[in-house]
C-alpha cells in the first residue's frame, strides 16, 4: 500500500485543465475525442485481434476461441463461458505497475466481460470457453473503455456472431464541466470520469461506471455526450472491420486475377 | 455462475416475471420497496467501529480499525482509507473459502467509490504529520447471510460504522513523534452517501432485489447518492443492457428511495470543534482539560 518511492518522473497538475476560451489542457473542445486509430488482425496466432490507439492511449485486444473448456466442470451447457483479463504491462504508466494483478484490474475484467457479454451470442458454443485478453501497453486515461472497443472489434475478427459491436468512450466532469474523452491528467485532476459502453444501432447501454459528483441532469447531458462520442468511434471501428477484408480482396484478386 | 445455486427453476422464473407485469414482486413488496433495514452499532467493542446491518434476510457486518501509517505518495497530505469486502462461506451455500473473488472486490471498490467521490470522510483532517504520518483508516465489512442486494447492505453497513467510528487525539512532538492520548474523537465523517441497487428483470426496473431476483434479473444498476441528492457513484453490472431511458428512470427511483435509507443511518457526528492532531504547544492546556474530565 503506502510507498515511499521517489519518483523520477514528475507530472505537475496544469494550473487550469480548462483554459478561458474553452480549451482543454491538450488544446481540444469539451465535445472533442482524442485522434483514434483502429487495426484489426494484428496478432497472427489469436483467432481474431485489434490494435487501439486513442490518444496515447496503445492497448491490444486478443480473441482465442471458441474452445473446449478446462477443467469441464467449469462449462455450461447452454451456452459458452466468456472469460476476459484486462491487464495493464508495468511500464505503461508513470509509477511502475506491479505486473500482478490489482483489485482495480480484477474489477475492470469483471465489467468489461459484462460488457461485451450482451452483444454475443455465447448460446450458439455450449460448453466452450472464448478467451479475451486485453493489454494495455500505454495508459492515457480511458484504458477500460478503449479496451472494450478494441475487444469487440477482436470478437468480431473472431467471427464469433455477435448483435452489435461494442462501442465505449469515457465522459467526466472537468472544472465543473462535462466533457468527453479524458485524458490522463483530467482523469487524474478532474472532478469526475464516466466510462460508458452501448451497442450504439441497438441503443442499449452496456457498461456504465462512474466515480464523481453528479446532478441528475449532469448525469443525463453526460450520456448524451457519451453517446455522441461512442457513434463516432463505432464508425472507426466498423471501417477497421471493413479495411481488413477490402484488403483481402484485393490480396485475392492480384493473386489469381479478376473475374 | 455455473454453481447450481445460482440456478432458478423455470417455474419460479415465469411466476416472478408474471407478476412483475402486474406490478407485484414475490415478497409483495412494490416495485420501489427496499426490506425493512434495521442497523445496529457498536456491536464490537474491540474495533475502533462497528455495524451490523440487515436488510430483509441479508446481513453485513463491518468494522472499522485505524492505525497511524504512511501515507501514499501521491497523497502526502491526507489519511488512508482501505474498503475490504469478504463474502464468508457461511453467508452462503454458494460462497467457497478464498480471498475476495471479483464479485467482492467489485463490491469493496462501488462502495469504496461512493465515499471517496461524495467526500464522506475528510482525508485530509486525518494527516498527523504530513508526509510522514496519517491515520490509516481500514473498513473490512464481511456479508453473512446472503438473500440479494449485498452492495447496498454492506455499504449501509460501511458507513454505518464510519459514523460509530472514534480515534484517539493525536499530538505531535517535536519534528516525527506522535503520541497518543487519552481522549477519543469521532472520525470525520460529513456525509452519508447511500447506495441504491436496481435491477432489470425483463422491461421492469425494481429496488432491492432478493435472492430470487437477483438469480433472473438482466443487469443491476448501483446509484449512489449523496446528503445533497447528487449521484456520486454508478456502476452497472451483470451482462445485460439498458437503454438511456432506463437509465434516467433509475435515478429519478435512486433520488426518490436513498432518503427513505439514510434515515436508517446514525446522524453525522458533531465535528464542530473536534480536533484531531494537536501540536505540541497545546500540550499544558490539553493536561489540565484531561484532569478536569478525569477528575
Amino acid at each position: 500500500m503506502s510507498s515511499s518511492r521517489i519518483s523520477i518522473r514528475k507530472e505537475q497538475r496544469p494550473p487550469k485543465l480548462i483554459d478561458e476560451e474553452g480549451r482543454r489542457v491538450d488544446g481540444r473542445r469539451p465535445d472533442e475525442l482524442r485522434p483514434v486509430k483502429i487495426e484489426v488482425g494484428v496478432l497472427k496466432n489469436a483467432d481474431g485481434s485489434a490494435y487501439i490507439e486513442l490518444g496515447r492511449n496503445k492497448i491490444i485486444a486478443a480473441v482465442y476461441g471458441p474452445k473446449e473448456l478446462h477443467p469441464k466442470h467449469l462449462a455450461l451447457p447452454d451456452r459458452a463461458v466468456l472469460y476476459c483479463r484486462y491487464h495493464m504491462v508495468p511500464f505503461s504508466v508513470t509509477e511502475r505497475k506491479s505486473p500482478a494483478p490489482s483489485r482495480r484490474e480484477i474489477e475492470l475484467s469483471k465489467v468489461i466481460r459484462e460488457a461485451l457479454e450482451p452483444a454475443l451470442f455465447l448460446e450458439y458454443f455450449p460448453r466452450t470457453e472464448i478467451d479475451l485478453f486485453i493489454e494495455v501497453l500505454q495508459a492515457d486515461g480511458g484504458t477500460r473503455t478503449a479496451g472494450i472497443t478494441a475487444a469487440s472489434v477482436a470478437l468480431a475478427d473472431a467471427g464469433i456472431p455477435m448483435r452489435d459491436l461494442v462501442a465505449a468512450i469515457a465522459v467526466g466532469k472537468v472544472e465543473g464541466q462535462i466533457v468527453l474523452d479524458l485524458c490522463d491528467i483530467e482523469d487524474k485532476y478532474g472532478e469526475g470520469d464516466m466510462p460508458v459502453a452501448m451497442m450504439p444501432s441497438l441503443g442499449q447501454i452496456t457498461l456504465l461506471q462512474a466515480d464523481g459528483v453528479y446532478t441528475p441532469e449532469e448525469v443525463k447531458k453526460a450520456l448524451e455526450l457519451a453517446k455522441k462520442g461512442i457513434m463516432k468511434i463505432y464508425e472507426v471501428q466498423r471501417e477497421a472491420l471493413k479495411k481488413k477484408y477490402i484488403e483481402l480482396k484485393k490480396e485475392v484478386e492480384e493473386e489469381y486475377g479478376k473475374k | 455462475m455455473a454453481r447450481s445455486e445460482e440456478i432458478i427453476s423455470s417455474l419460479d422464473r415465469s411466476k416472478i416475471i408474471s407478476l412483475l407485469r402486474k406490478g407485484i414482486r414475490l415478497d409483495e413488496r412494490r416495485l420501489t420497496e427496499v426490506r425493512p433495514i434495521t442497523v445496529e452499532t457498536g456491536v464490537i467493542q474491540k474495533a475502533e467501529g462497528s455495524a451490523i446491518v440487515k436488510l430483509g434476510n441479508t446481513i453485513s457486518i463491518a468494522g472499522v480499525k485505524a492505525e497511524i501509517g504512511t501515507p501514499f505518495s501521491d497523497t502526502p497530505n491526507e489519511g488512508v482509507l482501505i474498503v475490504n469486502a469478504e463474502f464468508l462461506p457461511l453467508a452462503s451455500p454458494s460462497f467457497e473459502p478464498g480471498p475476495p473473488d471479483e464479485n467482492a472486490i467489485e463490491v469493496a471498490r462501488v462502495i469504496d467509490r461512493g465515499i471517496r467521490s461524495s467526500q464522506a470522510i475528510s482525508l485530509e483532517d486525518l494527516a498527523i504529520i504530513p508526509g510522514k504520518r496519517v491515520w490509516v483508516i481500514y473498513v473490512d465489512v464481511y456479508v453473512l447471510n446472503h438473500d440479494g442486494n449485498m452492495i447496498d447492505c454492506s455499504s449501509l453497513a460501511t458507513i454505518a460504522a464510519l459514523l460509530n467510528a472514534k480515534v484517539p487525539k493525536v499530538k505531535v512532538v517535536g519534528e516525527n513523534n506522535v503520541e497518543v492520548l487519552d481522549e477519543w474523537v469521532p472520525l470525520p465523517v460529513r456525509d452519508r452517501p447511500v447506495s441504491v441497487t436496481i435491477a432489470k428483470i425483463n422491461d421492469t426496473l425494481i429496488v432491492d432485489p432478493s435472492l430470487e431476483e437477483e438469480k433472473i434479473m438482466d443487469c443491476r444498476l448501483t446509484l449512489t447518492v449523496n446528503e445533497k441528492g447528487q449521484i456520486c457513484a454508478i456502476q452497472k453490472g451483470i451482462g445485460g443492457s439498458l437503454t438511456l431511458d432506463e437509465i434516467y428512470k433509475a435515478i429519478d427511483i435512486a433520488e426518490e428511495v436513498a432518503k427513505g435509507i439514510r434515515d436508517a443511518l446514525p446522524p453525522l457526528p458533531d465535528l464542530k470543534d473536534v480536533v484531531w492532531v494537536v501540536k505540541e504547544e497545546a500540550k499544558e492546556k490539553l493536561e489540565s482539560e484531561a484532569e478536569d474530565s478525569g477528575g
